[in-house]
């Protein structure tokens, strides 16, 4: 089981680094992570919001949809554990 | 053999992160323990994670927290201030970690509880039985 | 006179003196720290999140260093429960009042026919009460999961 376990990690790995061929280089500044919606959050983070922390302003105002299912699955991993260890009081 | 070096030169910060990620892998599948295959999917999601944020970086470039008096003023050069994207991806990615090893700690006290033994192998003896 | 000669690894983990002087002393400051990284997520880093956690954090090192019984005795099960769902209700409450006022769902700017003080300023505004909601939530979550986790359900006897 081990051999096996060994055998297809060094597959997957040797597989995962031929595919980091088409990956942009490491601080490029043109990389297409880089290019279309970001500018933008960037540029007007401070004149639309009056955020100068562009993280938070992506996170709570551009994208704070992601941020509210974010919050309910948290509270779901709470509540998940409360229900799966407690004991009713017999 | 240039090609090979200037290929290694720049893009070995994610080989680093694939090899953090095999790592894990292998935890993952080859151990018999739940609690160390536990901690093999806790390493590949911080692989996964530090993979994200390495691929936002820009050369020369500055944390994504502005001076708002001089973004007022001039405007900012968006080439020079890492993305912010990534950052916030991976703050849900790290929520999402957290809840995972919640739960699955929770489900590993009740199958101790009722098998008694926390070995793969060994589990899945009793339940064919 | 008597000397004690078994080895440190040999004596039962019990109450100590310097750990609980300490800690009664740093968790204070802990939890202001926590409040200042959750308030000032609009200038440096942090927000509701990294705040969250450093407040739930001090509760799980008051469990840890004293009792588990302590712990509940400064953040009882039910003042948690409560906190949990209000902050998740503080959050989804927030996007249902801008759908409300007429704008669309987390749209902040729309709040602004409730207080005027400009839609750009709400904006802010709006970001700095869904952290607060967001900062809730992780406290109560961050210790609830820790007080399940390490006694087993019963809330008896914990690490």
């Amino acid at each position: 089981m081990k051999r096996i376990a060994l055998i297809s990690t060094l597959f997957a790995g040797v597989l995962l680094i031929w595919g980091t061929r088409d990956f942009p280089s490491w601080g490029d500044p043109n990389a297409p992570a880089s290019r279309h919606v970001s500018p933008t959050y960037i540029e007007r983070t401070v004149e639309e919001t009056h955020i100068p922390n562009a993280v938070t302003s992506v996170l709570g105002d551009y994208r704070g949809y992601d941020t509210m299912f974010e919050t309910v699955v948290i509270f779901c991993a709470g509540i998940v554990v409360i229900s799966v260890l407690r004991r009713p009081d017999a | 053999m240039e090609a090979i070096l200037s290929e290694i030169i720049a893009k070995y910060n994610y080989w680093i992160y694939v090899v953090l990620m095999m790592v894990g892998f292998y935890a993952m599948i080859g151990k018999n323990n739940l609690v160390k295959k536990l901690l093999g999917m806790n390493i590949f999601q911080t692989a996964i994670i530090l993979m994200f944020i390495s691929s936002g970086v820009k050369k020369g470039g500055l944390i994504p927290v502005l001076d708002k008096q001089a973004a007022l003023e001039h405007g900012v050069n968006s080439a020079l201030i890492n993305n912010p994207v990534p950052h916030v991806l991976m703050l849900t990615a790290i929520v999402v970690s957290v809840s995972v090893t919640g739960v699955a700690l929770a489900l590993m006290q009740r199958i101790y509880r009722r098998y008694g033994t926390l070995e793969e192998n060994e589990i899945l003896e009793k339940i064919d039985r | 006179m008597k000397k004690d000669h078994s080895l440190p690894q040999d004596r039962p983990i019990g109450p100590s003196l310097i750990i609980e002087v300490a800690v009664r002393i740093m968790i204070p400051f802990i939890q202001l720290f926590g409040l200042y990284v959750i308030a000032h997520g609009h200038y440096s880093p942090g927000g509701g999140f990294q705040g969250g956690v450093v407040l739930g954090a001090s509760f799980i090192l008051m469990a840890i260093a004293f009792d588990l019984k302590t712990s509940l005795r400064f953040f009882s099960l039910r003042a948690n429960a409560v906190m949990a769902s209000s902050g998740v209700f503080i959050y989804s409450g927030t996007g249902v009042l801008c759908a409300l006022m007429g704008g669309l769902f987390l749209d902040y700017s729309a709040l602004d026919a409730i207080i005027p003080l400009g839609p750009v300023e709400w904006r802010s505004m709006g970001v700095f009460v869904v952290e607060l909601g967001v900062g809730l939530a992780v406290t109560s979550i961050m210790a609830s999961l820790f007080w399940d986790l390490s006694s087993g359900g019963d809330m008896d006897k914990g690490l």
